[in-house]
């Protein structure tokens, strides 16, 4: 671990590209943050789910709004924050994905697989849009 | 960064090779065509091994259980084998396993079938 802070932030168009993106970055500062290759993974995936539901649902891919992602490496923590320009987003709004009814349903498991994954999970409304906070502390896996 | 799908048939199974990604996109649209068609083909026994699937995000997840609910639908059965740790891990996550015929390697699978 090193005392140095790192910080990055990305302004994106509201495509799928941008979720590769996102998915990306993740990856590399996930890897900086010396979280193991498992651990890097899932952090990767739920940086990618944010960055689904800002394109998709927030944004619903229209062209003249951005997502906004930011990378911030602490020496305590790794934390992801994707923002859209959507209608905003109620996370108690999404059923729940355990429940007998929601083990059989496609969709709904991002949020969920988010707060299964990393530490803390922060959501805020924007005006406009909707921001997710991923955070991943380094000292504990 | 998408999926492939080869497809053998082992003893009566259809066994589907998925490699890659299962993800929004390409990969999970991937998925849902080979197991369309393989029910077309008038498969009732599917067996998807995923010992080279290397990443599934919610999506590829949905996939899954649009495969398995599909097969159920269509009066057939659906297995998966060769789960990697990574893969896995995201099943008991999300309760998954308990859902999905899980086996460690095909002979028990196939066997599994009968």
């Amino acid at each position: 671990m090193t005392g140095s802070e790192l910080h990055e932030a990305l302004t994106l168009p509201s495509t799928l590209s941008t979720v590769e993106i996102v998915e990306a970055k993740a990856t590399e500062y996930a890897q900086k943050a010396g979280f193991d290759e498992d651990t890097a993974s899932q952090i990767s995936m739920v940086s990618r789910e944010a960055a689904v539901n800002a394109v998709l649902h927030g944004n619903k891919k229209a062209p003249d709004k951005s997502v906004r992602a930011t990378f911030s490496l602490s020496p305590e923590k790794l934390t992801i924050q994707v923002a859209d320009e959507g209608e905003g987003f109620d996370p108690t709004s999404v059923p729940d994905p355990l429940s007998p009814e929601g083990l059989l349903r496609p969709s709904g498991r991002g949020i969920f697989l988010m707060r299964a994954i990393m530490d803390e999970v922060h959501f805020r409304q924007l005006s406009p849009g909707a921001e997710i906070t991923l955070v991943k502390h380094r000292n504990r896996d | 960064m998408s999926m492939n799908v080869k497809l053998r048939h082992v003893g009566g199974v259809t066994v589907l090779d998925l490699s890659g990604r299962i993800t929004l996109g390409e990969g999970s649209i991937g998925l849902r065509d080979a197991i369309r068609d393989a029910l077309a083909a008038g498969s009732k026994k599917i067996l998807l091994n995923v010992a080279d699937v290397n990443y599934i995000d919610s999506a590829g997840l949905g996939e899954l259980v649009g495969a398995y609910t599909s097969v159920k639908n269509a009066g057939g059965d659906l297995k998966l084998m060769n789960l990697s740790k990574k893969v896995k891990d995201l099943l008991v996550i999300t309760k998954l396993l308990t859902i999905f015929d899980v086996k460690e390697n095909e002979t028990d699978a196939i066997a599994a079938f009968a």
